[in-house]
C-alpha cells in the first residue's frame, strides 16, 4: 500500500469516527430522556391537567396549547412566507433591494428566541394589549418562524428545474400561472418537508412564549368551542402555557413532589413529537409527489 | 410566393455588451420545415428565442430590429406574449414535461385557459398524442407519471403537449440532441407528418438531420446569417465556400 492511499484510508476512518461520534451523542441524549421519562408517560398523563401543588398532574392542557399554537402561528406564517419566497425566487431582480431583505431574513433568522420574545412581550404584549395570550404567541412564534420557513419554501422553489418554467412559458402561461400551476406544485414535496421541520422547531420552542403565550394553563372547557368564550380551547385570548414552557417552569420553579417525573415525562412527549415531525418530513413529502405525480 | 408566416429584419441581439446577434434577415414560409445550423455560439438558438421572445426572461438582453409574425411586430408593447407563446410554441432541448401525469401534462395549457369540457380535453389528448406518433405507445398508461417514459416518449409528449395549445407555428431547439437514433427517427418522422398543419423552425446540431427534414436551411456564423436557401441546394451547391466547409465537415 502506497503513502497516498494510507493517508486516504485514515482520513475515511477519522471521518466515520467523528460521524459516529455525533450519532452517538443524539442516541444518547434521545436514550436517556426516553429511558427515563417514557416510563412516567400515559394516556391518563397526556389528558389530564397539570397540578401545582400536588402529585399526579398531567400535560393535557399544555399538549393542547402547544398544538394549537403551532397551528394557528403555522397559518400566519405559510402565506407570508410564501409570498415572500416566491417573490424572492421568481421575481426579484438582483438589486440592492432583494439583497435588503435577504439580509434582513438572515439577521432574522438569527435572532436568539428570547429576544424575538422580549420584543413579542413589548409590541403584542403590552403595545397592541394582547395580554399573554395565544394570539401574542402565535405573532411573535410567527416572527420566528418566518425567516427559516421562507428561506426552506425558497430552495424547495430554487430545486425546480428552470426546463419547468420554460415549458409553461413556451406554452403560453404568463409567468404568474407558470408559477402557481406548475412551479409551485412542482415544489411543494419540498416546501411541505419545510413546513414540517419548521413545526418541529416551532413546537419546541420556549423562550420566545414565556414571555407572550404566558406560564399559566388555566382550565379550559372542552365542551365549549366558542372561541369567544374564554375558557374555550379555541379563545386566543387566553394565556397558553405550552409544553415547552411547562418543563422549563416546572424545572425552575416548580413546587409538586413528583416534579422530576412530570418533567421527565413531559419531555420525553416533547421529543418524541419534533422525532415525529422530522422523520415525517421527507417521507411525506415523497408521498405528496408520488400521489401528486399519478393520477392513479 | 406566399407571404412569410415569420419575418425577421435588421435583428440585433445584446448580452450587456456582448453582440450575439448581428442584423438577422430571414423569413420563414408556412407549412415549412426550416433548420438553423452552425457550430456552437453561432447564435442559432438565441435567434430561434427571439422568435417567440423567450430571450424576455434573461437580464441584460437588449434587441434591436423586428420580428414579424403575420405581418405584425412581436416587439410592439401593444403584443400579448401570452397569446403570442401560444401561436408560437416551443419545444426545448432537454424533455421537460411536467412532474404530473401525461394527461395532465397534454392538458394543463387547455384547463389554465378555462377548457373544463372532459370530452373535448379527452379528444384533444388523443389528437395530440396521435400526431406527436407517441399514442399507440402511451395510450394505456394516460394517467401515469410523464416522468416515467423514456426520454424519446417524454419529448415526444411534450410535443403533443405543445400541439395541444394549437399553435401555428413550432419551434424546436435541438429536440433529438439528447435521445438515442431510434427516438430521434421518430421525432423526425412525427415533424415531418406535422408540417402539413404547422409551420416549423428547428435548431439542431445534426446536419444529417437538417437535410432529411428542412425544407430551407439557415447557416449561422459568429451571430450572422451566411447562408440561407433550399436545403438541397445548401448540402449539394452552396453559394459561399464556409457553407460548402461547414456541410462538408470540413470544420465546426
Amino acid at each position: 500500500m502506497n503513502r497516498t492511499q494510507k493517508q486516504s484510508r485514515t482520513a475515511i476512518l477519522i471521518l466515520r469516527l467523528i460521524a459516529g461520534l455525533v450519532v452517538l451523542i443524539l442516541a444518547f441524549l434521545i436514550g436517556y430522556i426516553f429511558i427515563t421519562g417514557l416510563p412516567n408517560v400515559s394516556w391518563r398523563f397526556l389528558t389530564s391537567p397539570a397540578k401545582a401543588f400536588t402529585a399526579g398532574g398531567g400535560i393535557g392542557i399544555q399538549l393542547f396549547n402547544s398544538i394549537y399554537l403551532l397551528i394557528l402561528a403555522m397559518l400566519i406564517s405559510l402565506p407570508i412566507a410564501l409570498g415572500a419566497s416566491i417573490y424572492l425566487n421568481e421575481y426579484a431582480k438582483d438589486n440592492w433591494f432583494t439583497s435588503t431583505i435577504r439580509t434582513a431574513i438572515e439577521i432574522l433568522s438569527s435572532l436568539p428566541s428570547v429576544v424575538v420574545g422580549l420584543f413579542g412581550f413589548l409590541l403584542f404584549v403590552i403595545q397592541f394589549n394582547y395580554g399573554f395570550s395565544i394570539i401574542s404567541g402565535a405573532l411573535t412564534l410567527t416572527i420566528f418562524n418566518l425567516p427559516l420557513l421562507t428561506r426552506n419554501i425558497e430552495e424547495a422553489l430554487a430545486g425546480v428545474s428552470d426546463d419547468q418554467r420554460q415549458g409553461g412559458l413556451g406554452l403560453g402561461l404568463s409567468k404568474y400561472e407558470t408559477i402557481i400551476h406548475i412551479v409551485v406544485p412542482a415544489a411543494l414535496p419540498g416546501i411541505i418537508s419545510g413546513i414540517i421541520l419548521c413545526s418541529g422547531r416551532v413546537f419546541g420552542e420556549a423562550a420566545a412564549l414565556i414571555y407572550t403565550a404566558g406560564q399559566s394553563a388555566p382550565a379550559l372547557n372542552f365542551g365549549d368551542w366558542n372561541p369567544f368564550n374564554i375558557d374555550s380551547p379555541l379563545s386566543p385570548l387566553r394565556p397558553a402555557e405550552t409544553l415547552a414552557v411547562h418543563i422549563w417552569k416546572i424545572n425552575s420553579e416548580g413546587i409538586m413532589p413528583d416534579l422530576t417525573k412530570v418533567s421527565s415525562g413531559a419531555a420525553a412527549v416533547l421529543v418524541l413529537a419534533i422525532l415525529i415531525f422530522n422523520l415525517s418530513a421527507r417521507y411525506i413529502g415523497r408521498k405528496v409527489f408520488e400521489k401528486m405525480t399519478s393520477v392513479n | 410566393m406566399d407571404k412569410p408566416i415569420i419575418s425577421a429584419q435588421n435583428l440585433d441581439l445584446f448580452y450587456g455588451d456582448f453582440q450575439a446577434l448581428h442584423g438577422i434577415n430571414l423569413d420563414f414560409d408556412a407549412n415549412k420545415i426550416s433548420a438553423l445550423i452552425g457550430p456552437s455560439g453561432c447564435g442559432k438558438s438565441t435567434f430561434l428565442r427571439c422568435l417567440n421572445r423567450m430571450n424576455d426572461m434573461i437580464d441584460g438582453v437588449k434587441i434591436t430590429g423586428t420580428v414579424q409574425f403575420h405581418g405584425q411586430d412581436i416587439y410592439s408593447p401593444q403584443v400579448n406574449l401570452v397569446e403570442l407563446r401560444k401561436s408560437i410554441g416551443m419545444v426545448f432541448q432537454q424533455p421537460n414535461p411536467f412532474p404530473f401525469s401525461v394527461y395532465d401534462n397534454i392538458t394543463y395549457g387547455l384547463r389554465i385557459a378555462g377548457v373544463r369540457d372532459k370530452q373535448q380535453l379527452d379528444a384533444i389528448v388523443e389528437r395530440s398524442l396521435k400526431q406527436a406518433a407517441v399514442w399507440d405507445e402511451i395510450k394505456d398508461n394516460l394517467y401515469d407519471n410523464a416522468l416515467a417514459f423514456s426520454g424519446g416518449q417524454q419529448q415526444r409528449i411534450c410535443i403533443a403537449r405543445v400541439l395541444a395549445v394549437s399553435p401555428s407555428v413550432i419551434l424546436m431547439d435541438e429536440p433529438t440532441s439528447a435521445l438515442d437514433p431510434i427516438s430521434s427517427a421518430k421525432i423526425e418522422n412525427t415533424l415531418l407528418e406535422l408540417k402539413k398543419d404547422y409551420t416549423i423552425i428547428i435548431v439542431t446540431h445534426n446536419l444529417q438531420q437538417a437535410s432529411r427534414i428542412s425544407d430551407k436551411t439557415a447557416f449561422f456564423m459568429e451571430g450572422r446569417i451566411v447562408e440561407y436557401d433550399d436545403t438541397t441546394k445548401m448540402f449539394v451547391n452552396p453559394d459561399d465556400k464556409q457553407t460548402e466547409d461547414y456541410v462538408s465537415g470540413r470544420f465546426g
